[in-house]
């Protein structure tokens, strides 16, 4: 069986800004700061029990902006995990933080209560950018984040940066790249940008004042992605992740390997192998559920197709591939489902083979993945109908 | 006998008919309150989830009068909507009479008129209803006029009703038991029973509706059906109440159904006759006329291995819906499939749910056409059904399409564009003739194909929903058509070429590519779609390749989301035929008409 590894999400549903584009959940009033982490606290006592006592390896704040947060909330949260659960000595603590926040103080805090992996938010390195974008910093300032960081003595950092977007042309784009390169960071997160529905960008475009993301130019400064990064020495072990050899997230990887994890504070996702429940997304709904003891979420049961389909649909985004052998745990009829399915796309040259025995993507087919996990996807027959 | 009657509620298209039958059916108990809910009658889902009548309902009432008579009544809620015409015309044949309704709001209407008529050519007893007074926009002397004009009875013959709030709905009762005259026929007589409708059970198998004109028809029986000359043993008899209700025998006069253990759709035709083997009728009731279909499509399984299940599915569909006619044919495109007739563009589009529904059959419907008449120079008269029948032009002497003779009910206002409505469909005026002052009849001569895909919305449009449409067959005429076909990546896709007029050819071929690239997804390569008249290519246009599906991230809140969302997109999937290398979804040929 697999070496049963856990890790735990907690979403500070807190923001300076809204970016527009953004469609997580959070809010700009911070009036209720206190009693969310209140409410945050109680949730983590009242779920020590739902990773069943498995080793907790990997801790992440994200958000919302967890970088916003006063640094003893941060630490109250950590304290608390690590009263409820057994968090392994050298777990990975990692903390989403946006360059605004990113002081010489906040950093030796921040180092002193245990995080030791940061995510920085850098997105792009032109204002005119990041202020069509509505985001809370300059571009001076996410690189003198870095340089910070990394002096604070922080090694294992990430950065994420944002392409395809109306407004970045190939030039500026290299040089982002180039940036982040050069600032000798072992980790690098991009996405393309997408338009959410019920976003400000969304709104921008509907009515005209923003053109539509053009994926014939998002697929392009893809592919110089994927080279300018393989050229520095990163590995894509994912289709929007790329990391030096061995500083890969541990978190994230586990949420496409299928490992179990729970999620902290609204709108926050848990996993235990077999369903996944989901907490409201809504802040004051949240605090009043906790303040009467309960966590306010919806739950799902994943069948073992619904499983299936999961394994295909992250196993095709990353290296690692498909999963052959969870797939085998789910029943041979799976196993040779997906064999006489995915022949087509082999056939194709899309899909090979990999070190591990396990189907993988071509990189240069990433930015098919869903198409092809739909294709491979298994979907039960509708029942049969009665005519009577 | 006496205490029988047996009538059908007939009317243009929601002027109240299953309401007011409703009514009825509270008023003599059939239906207890609780189990009471709008339009009982419409059982099927597709008829609840549209608001419309698509087949007649036969059910069984008790009547008691004033004076303590009970008599039983079989009434039959039929369908408004002109596509439906035949099953009005198959339930009249199973009555004495009939309520016509008319919305006191609408007046009269062309359904009204056509639906009337079928009425009155089968003598059967008129009783006008003036529904919908409840609302406050009825007009009740206006429309009553209208109706004594139309019917040509008393003013006083008129019932003033309500199948909202239930007024009148005594007053029709007692006009039904005082008017209506019972059956005639002779129980002890050779049994004489008229099939007007049938149904597939999965359970039980073929059910047959049926009226008794002559004798009697018992419980274990053995039964002759005279057309097809077989015989069955009558497992089960009983009358159509809100479930059926078997019973021992039927006499002559009364309206059932039998349960025979028939699987096998093809061994029963709705209009045959029923007789007892032992002492057969002499002669078959007269049947149905065969209908003829307006509109013909291909239908095709999406996956080539359904053949023999589609077939499967429409010989049990076509037990339901006597007007659907079929036969095998091939395309290049699509493999093997049925070409169907129709008798309208809803028609067509509910046989596509149903099929969907009651026999989990997805099909893909070609580009619809009418019948039109290639008269070749060595051959002679060919009949063309589907596009790809056409000889090759140089073999054709010339070729015909089917007029209609067209009769539009509107306000004198809307006149001018109707006019302008019918030229553009190359149409033209035959009679103009006010039934009143604000009430105008047109006729026209119209050619089929151009009423049949989008006359009646535009109509409707242009008129502001003040104008009604009936038409029936005329004749043929000679025509100038070429055969449009429409390419994909240089590959001819025969499911997609229609035949169209020469002048409307150019306009017709850029609507239809342009609706294909609407339709058709982007794919990850271009797609060139063109429509061309034998070689020369008339116009097109380009779905630029796809260059991405992939949504960024996918984290642990993204994944429950991304895999309905790609469940769904598979499903979708399963619903397209590959053409050439090119996915088609399985809307495509029907949606591609939809021009506007
Ligand atoms: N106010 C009012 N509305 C009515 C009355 N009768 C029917 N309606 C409404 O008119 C609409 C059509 O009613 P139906 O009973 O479905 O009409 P129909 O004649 O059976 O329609 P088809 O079978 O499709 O031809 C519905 O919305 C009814 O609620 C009535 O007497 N008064
Ligand atoms: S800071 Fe992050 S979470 Fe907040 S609005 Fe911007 S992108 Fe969204
Ligand atoms: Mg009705």
């Amino acid at each position: 069986m697999f070496a049963l590894v856990a890790g735990i999400y907690i979403h500070i549903p807190f923001c300076r800004k809204a970016c527009y584009y953004c469609n997580f959940h959070f809010s700009t009033s911070f009036q209720i700061r206190e009693e969310m982490i209140q409410a945050m606290l109680k949730e983590i006592s009242l779920q020590a029990a739902y990773l069943k006592n498995q080793s907790i390896e990997t801790i992440y704040f994200g958000g919302g902006t967890p970088s916003a947060l006063p640094t003893e909330n941060l630490q109250q949260l950590l304290e608390e995990v690590k009263t409820n659960f057994k968090v392994i000595g050298d777990a990975e603590v990692t903390l989403e933080a946006n360059p605004d926040d990113i002081t010489v103080e906040s950093l030796k805090q921040w180092k002193e209560i245990g995080i030791n992996r940061l995510s920085i938010g850098i997105q792009a390195f032109q204002d005119e950018l990041l202020t069509n974008w509505n985001r809370s910093h300059s571009s001076a300032q996410g690189l003198s984040a870095i340089a910070l960081a990394q002096e604070a003595g922080f090694g294992n950092i990430t950065a994420d940066l944002i392409y395809g977007g109306p407004g970045l042309t190939d030039e500026d784009w290299l040089s982002n790249i180039q940036r982040l390169v050069d600032s000798d960071i072992p980790h690098i997160s991009s996405y393309a940008l997408t338009v959410e529905p019920n976003t400000v960008l969304a709104h921008q475009i509907k009515k005209g004042t923003s053109s539509e993301p053009d994926d014939e130019l998002a697929n392009h400064q893809y592919e110089i992605l994927q080279a300018k990064l393989k050229e520095a020495g990163f590995i894509q072990y994912e289709v929007s992740n790329f990391a030096k050899p061995g500083m890969e997230s541990k978190h994230n990887k586990n949420y496409w390997t299928g490992a179990h994890y729970l999620g902290i504070g609204p709108s926050a996702h848990s996993f235990d192998g077999v369903s996944r429940q989901w907490n409201i997304a809504n802040n004051v709904k949240y605090i009043k559920a906790l303040e009467s003891g309960e966590i306010p979420f919806e739950k799902e049961e994943l069948t073992k197709t619904q499983q299936f389909n999961e394994l295909v649909m992250t196993g095709l985004r990353t290296s690692m591939g498909i999963d052959a052998q969870r797939i085998a745990i789910l029943g041979e009829s799976y196993t040779s489902y997906l064999k006489s399915e995915i022949q087509y796309h082999m056939d194709q040259g899309k899909i090979v083979i990999n070190a591990e025995g396990n189907y993988s993507l071509k990189p240069a087919y990433y930015f098919f993945a869903d198409g092809i996990a739909s294709d491979l996807f298994f979907v039960e027959a509708a029942p049969e109908t009665d005519l009577s | 006998m006496k205490n029988f009657r047996n009538f059908c509620v007939i009317a243009h298209i929601d002027h109240g008919k299953s309401t007011l039958s409703d009514r009825l059916l509270e008023i003599t108990k059939t239906v207890s309150m609780r189990d009471m809910k709008a339009q009982t009658l419409d059982n099927m889902d597709i008829e609840r989830e549209r608001g419309i009548t698509i087949k007649s309902h036969a059910i069984q009432l008790y009547y008691t009068r004033p004076n303590g008579e009970v008599f039983t009544l079989n009434l039959i809620d039929t369908p408004g909507h002109v596509d439906f015409s035949y099953e009005v015309s198959r339930s009249i044949a199973a009555c004495e009479g009939a309520l016509l309704l008319v919305d006191a709001t609408q007046g009269i209407q062309a359904q009204t008129i056509s639906n009337l008529y079928l009425a009155i050519e089968h003598n059967l007893e008129i009783i006008p209803v003036l529904n919908k007074i409840d609302m406050p926009n009825a007009m009740v002397e206006e429309v009553t006029d209208q109706i004594i004009d139309l019917v040509g009875i008393p003013k006083s013959d008129i019932i003033l009703a309500s199948g909202k709030t239930g007024e009148g709905v005594d007053k029709i009762l007692e006009a039904i038991v005082e008017f209506i005259p019972p059956p005639k026929g002779d129980p002890a007589a050779p049994l004489q029973a008229l099939i007007f409708d049938s149904v597939f059970n999965s359970f039980r198998g073929v059910i047959a509706y049926y009226r008794i004109f002559n004798g009697t028809i018992k419980k274990g029986e053995k039964v002759r059906f005279v057309n097809t000359g077989n015989e069955y043993h009558a497992d089960e008899v009983g009358v159509l109440q809100m479930s059926q209700v078997p019973k021992n025998e039927l006499s002559a006069g009364n309206v059932g159904y039998i349960i025979t253990g028939i699987k096998e759709s093809k061994e029963i035709k709705v209009g045959d006759t029923i007789t007892v083997a032992a002492h057969p009728c002499k002669e078959a009731i007269k049947g149905f006329e065969d209908v003829k279909p307006m509109v013909f499509a291909g239908l095709y399984p999406i996956q080539n291995e359904d053949f023999e299940d589609l077939r499967d599915s429409l010989e049990k569909l076509q037990l339901n819906d006597a007007s659907l006619v079929y036969e095998p044919e091939t395309s290049i495109a699509l493999g093997f499939g049925f070409r169907c007739g129709f008798l309208g563009m809803l028609h067509l589009e509910i046989i596509q749910e149903r099929l969907s529904r009651e026999f989990n059959q997805e099909v893909i419907t070609t580009v619809p056409n009418v019948s039109y008449r290639a008269y070749t120079k060595r051959t002679g008269l060919m009949v063309i059904n589907t596009p790809n029948d056409l000889p090759d032009p140089t073999m054709v002497d010339y070729i015909e399409e089917p007029y209609i003779h067209a009769q539009v009910i509107t306000k004198p206002e809307y006149i001018g564009a109707i006019m302008t409505l019918a030229l553009e469909k190359r149409g033209n005026l035959t009679h103009q003739h006010y039934l009143t002052t604000t009430r105008v009849e047109l006729s026209f001569d119209l050619p089929l194909a151009e009423i049949v895909f989008d006359f009646y919305d535009r109509l409707k449009s242009i008129s502001r929903g003040y104008a009604s449409f009936d038409y029936a067959p005329k004749d043929y005429r000679k025509s100038d058509l070429v055969k449009l076909d429409i390419l994909l990546n240089g590959e001819p896709v025969d499911a997609l070429s229609s035949l169209v007029h020469r002048e409307k050819a150019d306009a017709f071929g850029r609507k239809i590519c342009a609706k294909l690239k609407e339709l058709i997804p982007k794919q990850q390569f271009v797609i060139a779609i063109q429509a061309a008249i034998g070689a020369k290519v008339i116009a097109r246009e380009t779905i630029s390749a796809m260059r991405k599906d992939v949504t960024a991230k996918c984290y642990g809140g993204d994944i429950t989301r991304k895999r309905k969302l790609l469940e769904k997109q598979k499903e979708g999937k399963k619903k397209m035929r590959q053409i050439g290398n090119v996915d088609v979804p399985q809307k495509t040929f029907f949606e591609v008409l939809k021009l506007d």
